[in-house]
């Protein structure tokens, strides 16, 4: 009983340590604020995901109409639309880079 | 020390709790270092739990039957092996698994993510946090594993039926696939309250929905072996209501793991998606409710509790919250981009979506009309096995036909003279399979004869992928065929393993198709020396003996077995009594036919004192390719699961170009 408790007890206490290490860590931070990503950055972040997909995309279709899956006339009918896709999410993340003084990565 | 163990559980309560407080007022004030408190109580909450599981499983080791839940659960004459499965063996300790796996899988994944997620971690952890607070609450005040009495000479023993090797494996796993769907759900919870609704949620969790789809397949497929091995009624699924439990959430996760393809591809169905990542959640917090409430008789179901309307609550709560959020974001969620053409992968996906759903909504009537009728007209209803075949036939012939469809389809949209060509070589498979099949007398059941001719067109879908693909790779560079194949697969584990799965689908289809619609069935009561024919075996019975096991005695009848003039030796079938828990299983004799997938299966109904046996025979043409099915889902989900480094690079690079640190 009194080994239970005392055990009980001692993971009680390293539980709390636990929880209040980042407080124990930086008692005194400089900032205290989440790093969030900011509206520029979120909508850079949906333009690279747009063009990854697109890019995706055009890879797999010029790869199912190597094998056979897709065919020419398919390929031919979505190859077009494909390039526009890709060729416009590259735009828009062109347009939307970063202004002076504001490098990607910059955050870290 | 069941004082330990209810401490370590009152302290999982309290970081749950703190987690969930803590974790909300960071998120919403923006507070970074009770950010990062909420995540550590959520790890820290793992710990505390592990150690209360440590407590039982310590207790059941040393048959500490001043536990009630030992005592009820376990006997000193209990194999060590089933003395551990006892832990999830009963209410309160399997309570306690879905809290250590579900606060381990929290701990796991909000750790594995908080670098290049950490503004979408700050909401995942509450919600973790608010689902590992009920299971908290549930085993601290409600269902406790810990309770004590004055300790009984010895407990209660084990249900016969559960003392089985696959006790071992098929309830944690179920368990694992349950409690992983939690994972999909928080961080999809946490997109919609952090509005971060990029692809970063689907990227953190499809391993994660991948590994607990595939963990309850294999423990569903591991049950329906206990069941036909074990609980001795010739069958190996029985549409029962707890049996069904584990299905629909599968179900729901299948329809999400095509869908979410949909929304990477396209950017569209997000909605939908996160529908059916509540639906699946939702559905394994359902089944748990079923299997623990005893709110229906099963025999999976051992007892009747006090959780059920605690469960209930719950469960009204999470989905009542989670689509009020998604209405919340719906403007967010709704997607630019349209179905370009019913006839185009994307649209088979969907196609298949809704089958699932369809099958899985049919399902979930099934189980729940019982329980309304009981309660509206006060009986009961079960519908029906009928019931179920029939949806299984409507909804699941087209779902496997939609499996070689779909692979072959183009994205966006696909002309029917392409697919003319595409279907070309799959359709004649097919149909030469489905006239080959007529000609050897298939014909008679019809559903059988079109799930088997559909399984030929998947199947040569699948082998024409893998060869085209193969014969690509090598025309691309590969110095080998073995090469060529090797860098296919690992190329696109996804796809690929995919289509490993989509086989064992198609195995797992004839396997069901073969055992249920050409099967056949006889009884005799035989005396010694008496012998009864079924199909083209003779069994002759020889003998019964008795002998003691250490906690059962074990009556077994002996019988010889002939094919034809062949000779294949004996067969032993019985029953067990167990003397502690005062029951009696039967104990039945599989003879398998490695070559064809057949099994000859008898069961000993009933041993008169006299020595006569009244014998069940079935002989189940291709069953044991539904278990090969279990062996080849598993080799795809681990394609599918391995890590993919091109992908991890290609993400990483994506999440250094906008800052996020590029670690994972």
């Amino acid at each position: 009983m009194t080994l239970a408790l005392l055990l009980a007890a001692t993971l009680a206490v390293a539980c709390v340590i636990v929880v209040a290490l980042p407080f124990l860590r930086e008692p005194e931070p400089e900032s205290d604020a989440l790093e969030d990503l900011d509206d520029e950055e979120r909508r850079r972040l949906e333009l690279l995901e747009a063009r990854d997909r697109a890019l995706s995309a055009l890879k797999e279709l010029e790869f199912d109409h190597r094998t056979g899956t897709i065919s020419d006339e398919d390929y031919r009918a979505q190859l077009g639309p494909l390039r526009r896709d890709v060729a416009s999410a590259l735009q828009a993340l062109t347009a939307a880079e970063p202004g002076e003084g504001q490098p990607p990565g910059a955050r870290n | 020390m069941p004082e330990l163990g209810r401490a370590a559980l009152l302290v999982t309560l309290g970081l749950s709790l703190y987690a969930l407080v803590a974790g909300t007022a960071a998120a919403r004030l923006g507070r970074r270092r009770l950010a990062r408190s909420a995540q550590n109580a959520l790890v820290a909450s793992f710990g505390a739990t592990a150690v209360a599981a440590a407590v039982l499983l310590s207790a059941l080791l040393r048959n500490d039957f001043s536990l009630e839940y030992v005592a009820r659960t376990t006997s000193r004459a209990l194999p060590t092996a089933y003395t551990i499965s006892a832990f999830w063996g009963g209410q309160e300790g399997s309570l306690l698994l879905w809290l250590l796996v579900l606060t381990g899988f929290g701990a796991a994944a909000v750790t594995l993510n908080r670098s290049w997620a950490r503004d979408l971690i700050v909401w995942v952890v509450p919600v973790f946090a608010a689902i590992s607070t009920f299971f908290a609450f549930l085993v601290v005040a409600v269902a406790s594993p810990f309770a004590t009495q004055p300790a009984p000479l010895d407990g209660a023993g084990m249900t016969p039926s559960l003392q089985n090797p696959y006790m071992l494996a098929h309830p944690p796993l179920l368990y694992l696939g349950y409690v992983g769907l939690s994972v999909p759900f928080a961080f999809a919870m946490g997109a919609i309250l952090s509005g971060k609704l990029d692809e970063r949620w689907l990227v953190a969790t499809r391993r994660w929905t991948l590994f607990a789809w595939a963990a309850l397949g294999i423990g569903q497929l591991l049950g329906s072996h206990w069941a036909y091995v074990e609980v001795g009624w010739g069958g190996y699924y029985a549409w029962d209501p707890v049996e069904n439990a584990a299905l629909m959430p599968w179900l729901a996760a299948t329809a999400f793991l095509h869908s979410v393809m949909i929304q990477e591809k396209r950017g569209m169905l997000k909605v939908w998606n996160v529908l059916l990542v509540i639906l699946a959640f939702s559905l394994s917090l359902f089944g748990t409710f079923l299997t623990r409430s005893g709110v229906v008789n099963s025999i999976h179901s051992f007892t009747q509790s006090s959780i059920g309307p605690w469960f209930l609550a719950f469960i009204a709560l999470v989905v009542t919250v989670s689509l009020a959020l998604v209405f919340w974001r719906l403007p967010r969620l709704r997607s630019p981009t349209k179905l370009e053409s019913p006839v185009s992968r994307e649209a088979a996906f969907l196609y298949n979506n809704l089958l699932l759903l369809a099958l899985c909504l049919a399902i979930l009537w099934g189980v729940v009309y019982p329980m309304l009728s009981e309660a509206v007209r006060g009986e009961a209803v079960v519908l029906g096995r009928s019931y179920y075949d029939f949806f299984l036939r409507a909804f699941g012939l087209p779902l496997l036909l939609l499996m070689g469809i779909g692979p072959l389809i183009a994205w966006r949209r696909a002309s029917l003279r392409s697919l003319a060509t595409t279907f070309r070589w799959p359709t004649l498979v097919a149909v030469l399979a489905g006239i080959v099949l007529l000609l050897l007398g298939a014909g008679s059941s019809i559903p059988g004869l079109v799930a088997y001719t559909f399984s030929a067109f998947v199947l040569a879908t699948i082998v024409m992928e893998f060869a085209r693909g193969t014969r690509a790779r090598k025309a691309l560079g590969a110095t080998t065929w073995p090469g060529a194949f090797t860098s296919l697969v690992s190329r696109n584990r996804r796809r690929y393993g995919g289509y490993v799965v989509h086989a064992a689908i198609v195995l797992l289809a004839i396997g069901i198709a073969g055992s249920s619609a050409f099967d056949s069935v006889a009884e005799a009561k035989l005396r010694k020396g008496d012998s009864m024919r079924i199909g083209d075996y003779t069994l002759v019975y020889r003998s019964l003996s008795e002998r003691s096991g250490p906690n059962a005695t074990e009556i077994r009848a002996t019988l010889d077995v002939r094919r034809g003039n062949r000779d294949l030796g004996t067969l032993k079938a019985g029953k067990n009594a167990y003397t502690i828990e005062q029951q009696v299983s039967n104990e039945v004799g599989i003879r398998s036919d490695r070559l064809t997938g057949e099994d000859l299966f008898v069961i000993a109904e009933q041993i008169n004192p006299d020595g006569s046996v009244y014998f069940r025979v079935f002989v189940k043409p291709l069953v044991n390719l539904i278990w090969l099915a279990g062996l080849v889902f598993l080799l795809g989900s681990v394609i599918t699961l391995w890590p993919d480094r091109r992908e991890q690079r290609r993400l990483v690079a994506r999440a250094s170009e906008v800052g996020i640190p590029a670690t994972r």
